[in-house]
């Protein structure tokens, strides 16, 4: 009896070394004498397909209902009780996905991946906000966004920060934008989803790097107002152009501006324009040529960029799994069987070619190319505008928001004095 | 004053253009995608005949414990009592002893239905997913214990936290209403309802 069972582990010994693949019915099922009955294979279904369309319902009419608040009610307390369902809802209930902000990577991956099937439900978290921003303004940046929200709660004791810090700072959700667009396109990753500082906070359950950045974040955010919104989230900046041309946008005054400076110091994220008088007014010849010169530097800066981007490629491709594995590969070492990475062990058993994997590989690296051109030629043009921006000089008589960088939280309203007019 | 108004209007009549093209371009790309989208939605799966039984699903999934839970296909298991999904592969006595399980939380339980068969059920509260009890089992058995993304738990997250790590690329999206990828199991269909 000894000598079978040793005689089984022998071959179980050697089997381990030959077979390392699946599902083989070595055994056959036995036929139970005992009249015993095999239980069923537990497959429980996915959450009903319902849920989604309500939670773009809800989207919906949260985006409704807080644009109400701000535009028509011109209440502070309604966008506050608003933030405080979204952070309930599409935070903690709904775990934080599926997000607005994420989903512009799924956009990019359809876009580029043809046999990608995104959901619906996506498409309608990218889309809503965007049509509600273009009509009304950054509603959903006020309270809706379970991001912002969970910051705009923690603004307790906002402080200024200088102008020419926010217009750096401000060009980090481009880069950001850029790069999570090339990781998207590329299948590589989607780093706003990795690096997403909050979500940890709704799941209970982080990394301690990504809790600790999350709280990090928070606690900036308690003097430097919405940090993540302001200089860094990627979606923030398809809202802040399209907010620029928004129909309508939240106004400080429900009526006609009386210029009592009350609300100067009331918005947190520095979103308040100051009337520029027109004495203020700098010498036209001089303000022309500065224009001519920024206007032609700016292709400049785009060409720049673009040959620092295509130059950079192989270093942005180097995230990428694939990319990585090849080179791995390629150095051709000699792993002890202990320490061999998992990720060439899963190569090994695959079956698949390594001339394969390089030419992958290789295809990869030059779409990296052609996307560190496009991402540096971007963040060229945006070096470029932002200059252009600040040296374009613009007649204001009253205190306005901003409609890029204001974020329609409705702080600055009960400031003013002015009372509505009655029709 | 009326060349102010004037103004007024260039700037809103840009606007309203802009805010036109924007509208456009953002209908567009919707209804282009909206042509390449199913009806049926989406969810994450893992292929069983890719996984490499690596441990990194108990690791990185967003939730703890993973969503990612060992399933057993009984179809496919030969009930035995020397079961490679049971014991540790070096194990001197077949027993039920703690030292001789393979699985690090127990979570494995093992049934005596007839000599000399056993029946093996896993314990979802105790499962982590570590993918032990699976490597065992393909190694030395049927292949009857396999990692699954469990649907009851996942939260179906927008790009699944362990397909962008898995190393052998064993994760991919499924139709919902098909939403288990194991191998041999014939009451896929009946035990779903």
């Amino acid at each position: 009896m000894n000598k079978k069972i040793a005689y089984i582990i022998v071959f179980i010994l050697i089997s381990f070394q030959i077979y390392n693949t699946y599902a083989i019915q070595r055994f056959p099922k036995p036929e139970f004498e005992s009249g015993h009955t095999q239980p069923p294979t537990i497959t429980p279904d996915p959450r009903a397909a319902m849920w989604d369309t309500i939670d773009v319902f809800i989207l919906f009419v949260s985006l409704s209902v807080i644009t109400w608040f701000i535009l028509k009610k011109r209440s502070r307390k309604g966008v506050f009780w608003m933030s405080i369902l979204s952070i309930i809802y599409f935070g903690f209930f709904r775990e934080g996905c599926v997000c607005s902000v994420g989903s512009l990577q799924n956009i990019t991956l359809a876009l580029f991946n043809p046999d990608y099937h995104i959901p619906i439900t996506v498409i309608a978290f990218f889309a809503l906000p965007i049509i509600y921003t273009l009509f009304f303004g950054r509603t959903f940046c006020a309270g809706i966004c379970p991001l912002g929200a969970i910051q705009d709660i923690f603004v307790l004791k906002p402080m200024p920060v200088k102008a020419w810090l926010e217009k750096v700072l401000g060009i980090f959700p481009f880069i950001y934008l850029a790069l999570a667009v090339l990781y998207a396109a590329t299948k590589t990753d989607f780093i706003i989803c990795r690096y997403d500082p909050f979500v940890g906070f709704f799941r209970f359950n982080a990394t301690f790097t990504m809790f600790a950045i999350g709280g990090i974040l928070l606690l900036i955010g308690i003097f430097i107002a919405r940090p993540y919104c302001r200089f860094l989230c990627p979606y923030g900046v398809i809202l802040n152009l399209v907010s620029r041309v928004s129909k309508k946008h939240l106004t400080i005054t429900p009526a006609e501006c009386i210029q009592c400076r009350l609300c100067e110091d009331s918005c947190p994220f520095g979103a308040i324009e100051k009337p520029v008088p027109a004495k203020m007014k700098e010498n036209k010849d001089f303000a022309i040529r500065r224009f001519i010169i920024l206007a032609v530097i700016t292709p400049l800066f785009m060409l720049a960029g673009g040959y620092a981007g295509s130059q950079f490629h192989e270093n942005l491709a180097k995230v990428n799994h694939k990319v990585q594995l090849a080179e791995e590969l390629s150095k051709n070492k000699t792993y002890e069987t202990e320490l061999e990475p998992i990720e060439i062990t899963a190569f090994k058993t695959s079956g698949k070619s390594l001339d394969d994997l390089y030419k992958e590989a290789t295809i990869i690296i030059d779409e990296f190319y052609i996307g560190g051109w496009i991402v540096g030629l971007f963040i060229g043009l945006v070096f470029g505008l932002t200059l252009l921006s600040l040296s374009v000089y613009r007649y204001r008589e009253d205190y306005e928001p901003n409609k890029g960088t204001c974020l329609s939280c409705g702080r600055c309203m009960k400031y003013c004095p002015v009372k509505p007019e009655i029709d | 004053m009326s060349e102010k108004k004037d103004k007024m209007n260039r700037r809103d009549f840009m606007n309203s253009g802009i805010r036109f093209s924007v509208a456009l371009g953002i209908g567009g790309i919707a209804g282009t995608l909206l042509n390449k989208t199913q009806k049926q939605s989406y969810v994450w799966q893992l292929d069983p005949e890719k996984c490499i039984q690596c441990g990194q699903c108990a690791d990185k999934c967003v939730l703890t414990p993973s969503a990612v839970k060992c399933v057993h296909v009984y179809d496919m298991c030969g009930y035995c009592d020397l079961c490679g999904g049971y014991l540790r592969p070096n194990t001197k006595e077949i027993t039920t002893a703690a030292e001789s399980q393979l699985c690090p939380t127990s979570a494995i339980e093992r049934r005596f239905i007839e000599e000399p068969f056993f029946e093996y059920h896993i314990i979802d509260e105790l499962c982590i997913g570590c993918g032990k009890c699976v490597k065992g089992c393909a190694a030395f058995g049927n292949g009857s214990l396999q990692l699954q993304v469990r649907h009851d738990i996942c939260v179906n997250c927008n790009e699944c936290a362990i397909a962008r790590d898995c190393p052998a690329d064993a994760f991919e999206r499924v139709p919902a209403d098909n939403p288990y990828l194991l191998t041999g199991n014939s009451n896929n269909k009946e035990s779903k309802s």
